[in-house]
Protein backbone atom coordinates (compact mmCIF):
# COMPACT_ATOMS: atom_id res chain seq x y z
CA UNK A 1 0.00 0.00 0.00
CA UNK A 2 0.84 3.38 -0.37
CA UNK A 3 2.33 5.45 2.46
CA UNK A 4 3.91 8.51 2.96
CA UNK A 5 7.22 8.50 5.03
CA UNK A 6 7.97 9.83 8.35
CA UNK A 7 11.36 9.70 9.70
CA UNK A 8 12.32 10.16 12.82
CA UNK A 9 15.32 13.07 13.84
CA UNK A 10 15.98 13.26 17.81
CA UNK A 11 12.36 13.94 19.72
CA UNK A 12 10.52 14.96 16.31
CA UNK A 13 8.46 13.13 13.37
CA UNK A 14 9.23 14.63 10.23
CA UNK A 15 6.74 14.56 7.24
CA UNK A 16 7.23 15.66 3.81
CA UNK A 17 4.34 15.54 1.60
CA UNK A 18 6.42 15.20 -1.83
CA UNK A 19 2.78 13.58 -3.51
CA UNK A 20 -0.41 15.00 -4.92
CA UNK A 21 -2.19 12.84 -2.22
CA UNK A 22 -5.87 11.44 -2.79
CA UNK A 23 -7.90 11.36 0.22
CA UNK A 24 -7.51 7.77 1.74
CA UNK A 25 -3.88 8.45 1.21
CA UNK A 26 -4.01 11.38 3.48
CA UNK A 27 -6.17 9.93 6.12
CA UNK A 28 -3.41 6.84 6.10
CA UNK A 29 -0.88 9.49 7.28
CA UNK A 30 -3.12 10.62 10.24
CA UNK A 31 -3.33 7.22 11.02
CA UNK A 32 0.80 6.50 10.95
CA UNK A 33 1.27 9.44 12.08
CA UNK A 34 -0.51 9.01 15.68
CA UNK A 35 1.12 5.42 15.70
CA UNK A 36 4.21 6.48 15.36
CA UNK A 37 3.72 9.77 18.07
CA UNK A 38 2.57 6.83 20.55
CA UNK A 39 5.88 4.65 19.98
CA UNK A 40 8.32 6.86 19.01
CA UNK A 41 7.01 9.15 22.13
CA UNK A 42 7.87 11.83 19.81
CA UNK A 43 7.40 15.54 21.08
CA UNK A 44 6.83 16.79 17.91
CA UNK A 45 5.58 16.76 14.48
CA UNK A 46 7.09 18.65 11.05
CA UNK A 47 4.73 18.94 8.13
CA UNK A 48 6.26 19.63 5.02
CA UNK A 49 4.08 21.04 2.26
CA UNK A 50 6.24 23.23 0.00
CA UNK A 51 5.77 20.36 -2.65
CA UNK A 52 1.97 21.46 -2.10
CA UNK A 53 0.61 23.04 -5.35
CA UNK A 54 -2.84 23.21 -3.49
CA UNK A 55 -4.30 22.17 0.05
CA UNK A 56 -8.14 22.19 -0.13
CA UNK A 57 -10.74 21.71 2.72
CA UNK A 58 -10.11 17.78 2.82
CA UNK A 59 -6.41 18.47 3.72
CA UNK A 60 -6.69 21.36 5.65
CA UNK A 61 -8.91 19.31 7.83
CA UNK A 62 -6.16 16.35 7.96
CA UNK A 63 -3.82 19.00 9.22
CA UNK A 64 -5.88 19.79 11.80
CA UNK A 65 -7.13 16.71 12.84
CA UNK A 66 -3.02 16.03 12.91
CA UNK A 67 -2.91 18.44 15.08
CA UNK A 68 -5.37 17.89 17.13
CA UNK A 69 -4.59 14.45 17.67
CA UNK A 70 -0.90 14.98 18.45
CA UNK A 71 -2.07 18.05 21.28
CA UNK A 72 -3.99 15.22 22.82
CA UNK A 73 -0.76 12.91 22.64
CA UNK A 74 1.37 15.51 24.08
CA UNK A 75 3.23 16.62 21.05
CA UNK A 76 3.19 19.63 19.22
CA UNK A 77 2.86 20.16 15.42
CA UNK A 78 3.81 22.61 12.74
CA UNK A 79 3.25 22.71 9.33
CA UNK A 80 5.83 24.49 7.17
CA UNK A 81 6.46 25.51 4.00
CA UNK A 82 3.16 26.53 2.43
CA UNK A 83 3.57 28.43 -0.83
CA UNK A 84 1.73 31.85 -0.38
CA UNK A 85 -0.47 31.28 -3.27
CA UNK A 86 -2.03 28.43 -1.21
CA UNK A 87 -2.09 30.54 1.84
CA UNK A 88 -3.75 33.37 -0.30
CA UNK A 89 -6.31 30.41 -1.38
CA UNK A 90 -7.29 28.69 1.63
CA UNK A 91 -8.22 32.03 3.14
CA UNK A 92 -10.80 32.79 0.54
CA UNK A 93 -12.04 29.26 0.73
CA UNK A 94 -12.76 29.98 4.05
CA UNK A 95 -10.00 27.73 5.87
CA UNK A 96 -7.80 29.80 8.12
CA UNK A 97 -6.38 26.30 9.49
CA UNK A 98 -7.42 27.30 13.24
CA UNK A 99 -5.12 25.48 15.73
CA UNK A 100 -2.51 24.98 13.34
CA UNK A 101 0.86 26.32 14.01
CA UNK A 102 2.71 27.03 11.12
CA UNK A 103 6.63 28.18 10.27
CA UNK A 104 7.67 29.42 6.84
CA UNK A 105 10.42 26.45 6.35
CA UNK A 106 11.76 23.30 8.11
CA UNK A 107 14.72 25.50 10.49
CA UNK A 108 11.75 27.92 11.50
CA UNK A 109 9.87 25.38 12.07
CA UNK A 110 12.37 23.11 14.21
CA UNK A 111 12.66 25.95 16.01
CA UNK A 112 9.28 26.62 17.14
CA UNK A 113 9.12 22.79 18.18
CA UNK A 114 12.25 22.74 20.39
CA UNK A 115 10.96 25.97 22.49
CA UNK A 116 7.75 24.45 23.02
CA UNK A 117 9.13 21.13 24.19
CA UNK A 118 11.89 22.99 26.47
CA UNK A 119 8.88 25.16 27.98
CA UNK A 120 7.14 21.76 28.68
CA UNK A 121 9.79 19.31 28.69
CA UNK A 122 10.83 19.25 32.51
CA UNK A 123 6.98 18.50 33.95
CA UNK A 124 5.70 16.49 30.89
CA UNK A 125 9.28 13.57 31.03
CA UNK A 126 8.38 13.45 34.45
CA UNK A 127 4.65 12.57 33.73
CA UNK A 128 6.01 10.21 30.83
CA UNK A 129 8.20 8.22 33.58
CA UNK A 130 4.71 7.27 35.40
CA UNK A 131 3.39 5.71 32.21
CA UNK B 1 -19.72 31.64 -26.53
CA UNK B 2 -16.55 30.29 -28.63
CA UNK B 3 -15.19 27.35 -27.23
CA UNK B 4 -11.33 26.43 -28.26
CA UNK B 5 -10.50 23.19 -26.59
CA UNK B 6 -12.86 20.73 -24.57
CA UNK B 7 -12.22 17.31 -22.93
CA UNK B 8 -14.08 14.93 -20.05
CA UNK B 9 -12.81 13.45 -17.43
CA UNK B 10 -14.22 10.33 -15.17
CA UNK B 11 -15.43 10.86 -11.80
CA UNK B 12 -15.75 8.00 -10.03
CA UNK B 13 -13.00 7.08 -7.58
CA UNK B 14 -10.83 9.55 -5.59
CA UNK B 15 -8.20 8.91 -7.65
CA UNK B 16 -10.19 10.52 -10.09
CA UNK B 17 -10.10 13.45 -8.15
CA UNK B 18 -6.33 13.79 -8.09
CA UNK B 19 -6.58 13.25 -11.88
CA UNK B 20 -9.10 16.14 -12.69
CA UNK B 21 -6.74 18.15 -10.12
CA UNK B 22 -3.81 17.29 -12.96
CA UNK B 23 -5.91 17.90 -15.93
CA UNK B 24 -6.94 21.38 -14.65
CA UNK B 25 -3.29 22.21 -13.35
CA UNK B 26 -2.09 21.73 -17.18
CA UNK B 27 -5.36 23.54 -18.95
CA UNK B 28 -4.88 27.00 -16.21
CA UNK B 29 -1.03 26.65 -16.86
CA UNK B 30 -1.74 26.34 -20.56
CA UNK B 31 -4.29 29.13 -20.65
CA UNK B 32 -1.68 31.56 -18.89
CA UNK B 33 -3.32 32.09 -15.61
CA UNK B 34 -1.27 33.20 -12.51
CA UNK B 35 0.00 30.80 -10.45
CA UNK B 36 -2.47 32.25 -7.71
CA UNK B 37 -5.07 32.05 -10.53
CA UNK B 38 -3.92 28.64 -11.30
CA UNK B 39 -3.93 27.71 -7.31
CA UNK B 40 -7.56 28.82 -6.73
CA UNK B 41 -9.22 26.66 -9.97
CA UNK B 42 -7.56 23.67 -9.46
CA UNK B 43 -8.23 24.01 -5.06
CA UNK B 44 -11.87 24.32 -6.75
CA UNK B 45 -12.47 21.81 -8.99
CA UNK B 46 -10.47 19.32 -6.23
CA UNK B 47 -13.77 21.19 -4.10
CA UNK B 48 -16.48 20.01 -6.49
CA UNK B 49 -14.92 16.57 -8.05
CA UNK B 50 -14.61 15.12 -4.62
CA UNK B 51 -18.51 16.18 -3.78
CA UNK B 52 -19.28 14.73 -7.42
CA UNK B 53 -17.72 11.24 -6.31
CA UNK B 54 -18.67 11.60 -2.63
CA UNK B 55 -22.37 12.84 -2.55
CA UNK B 56 -23.03 12.89 -6.37
CA UNK B 57 -22.18 8.91 -6.47
CA UNK B 58 -19.52 9.88 -9.54
CA UNK B 59 -19.82 11.57 -12.73
CA UNK B 60 -17.78 13.71 -14.88
CA UNK B 61 -15.75 17.11 -15.37
CA UNK B 62 -15.80 19.28 -18.70
CA UNK B 63 -13.20 21.38 -19.17
CA UNK B 64 -13.65 23.76 -21.84
CA UNK B 65 -11.44 27.04 -22.97
CA UNK B 66 -13.27 29.82 -23.64
CA UNK B 67 -12.93 32.97 -25.61
CA UNK B 68 -14.88 35.87 -25.78
CA UNK B 69 -13.80 39.32 -27.31
CA UNK B 70 -10.64 40.28 -25.90
CA UNK B 71 -10.82 37.33 -23.17
CA UNK B 72 -10.08 33.86 -22.23
CA UNK B 73 -10.88 31.67 -19.65
CA UNK B 74 -10.96 28.32 -18.11
CA UNK B 75 -14.49 26.77 -17.37
CA UNK B 76 -15.54 23.67 -15.83
CA UNK B 77 -18.48 21.66 -15.28
CA UNK B 78 -19.28 18.90 -12.90
CA UNK B 79 -21.97 16.56 -13.41
CA UNK B 80 -22.99 14.06 -11.23
CA UNK B 81 -26.47 11.57 -11.61
CA UNK B 82 -26.28 11.33 -8.02
CA UNK B 83 -29.32 12.15 -5.50
CA UNK B 84 -29.16 16.26 -6.24
CA UNK B 85 -29.49 19.10 -3.87
CA UNK B 86 -32.94 19.74 -1.96
CA UNK B 87 -32.12 23.48 -0.47
CA UNK B 88 -29.49 24.35 -2.91
CA UNK B 89 -29.24 27.99 -0.86
CA UNK B 90 -28.37 26.05 2.50
CA UNK B 91 -25.55 23.73 0.36
CA UNK B 92 -24.34 27.14 -0.50
CA UNK B 93 -23.73 28.30 3.09
CA UNK B 94 -20.23 27.80 4.89
CA UNK B 95 -20.16 24.63 7.81
CA UNK B 96 -23.21 23.12 6.38
CA UNK B 97 -22.58 19.80 5.25
CA UNK B 98 -24.55 16.58 5.31
CA UNK B 99 -21.31 14.30 5.12
CA UNK B 100 -18.28 14.72 7.46
CA UNK B 101 -16.74 17.32 5.82
CA UNK B 102 -16.56 21.06 6.68
CA UNK B 103 -18.95 21.97 4.54
CA UNK B 104 -16.93 24.67 2.64
CA UNK B 105 -16.66 22.92 -0.59
CA UNK B 106 -19.71 24.87 -2.40
CA UNK B 107 -19.65 28.15 -0.76
CA UNK B 108 -15.45 28.11 -0.68
CA UNK B 109 -15.54 27.46 -4.28
CA UNK B 110 -18.27 29.74 -5.54
CA UNK B 111 -15.68 32.27 -3.98
CA UNK B 112 -12.85 30.91 -5.78
CA UNK B 113 -14.21 31.14 -9.33
CA UNK B 114 -15.58 34.70 -11.20
CA UNK B 115 -18.30 33.18 -12.43
CA UNK B 116 -20.40 30.11 -10.34
CA UNK B 117 -23.46 28.48 -12.02
CA UNK B 118 -25.59 25.65 -10.23
CA UNK B 119 -28.49 23.11 -11.30
CA UNK B 120 -29.95 20.64 -9.23
CA UNK B 121 -33.45 19.06 -8.11
CA UNK B 122 -33.34 15.93 -6.27
CA UNK B 123 -33.50 12.72 -7.76
CA UNK B 124 -31.60 14.94 -11.29
CA UNK B 125 -28.19 15.24 -9.85
CA UNK B 126 -26.50 17.94 -9.87
CA UNK B 127 -24.48 20.14 -12.54
CA UNK B 128 -21.90 22.65 -11.26
CA UNK B 129 -20.26 25.14 -13.80
CA UNK B 130 -17.42 27.59 -12.98
CA UNK B 131 -15.58 29.92 -14.71
CA UNK B 132 -11.92 31.83 -14.04
CA UNK B 133 -10.75 33.90 -16.48
CA UNK B 134 -7.38 34.81 -17.73
CA UNK B 135 -6.65 38.49 -16.12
Amino acid sequence: MERIPILKIGDFLLVTVQVDMHDRLAVTLQDDLTDRIVSSRARGVLIDISALDIVDSFIGRMLGNIAGMARILDAETVVVGMQPSVAITLVELGLSLPGIRTALNIDRGMDLLRSASEETGETASAGREDL
Amino acid sequence: MPVEKTSELPLRAQEDVVAARQFVRSWAVELGLSLVDQTKIITAASELARNAVIHGGGGFIRLEILQETGKRGLRLTFEDQGPGILDIEKAMSDGYTTGNGLGLGLGGSKRLAHEFFIESAPGAGTRITITRWKS
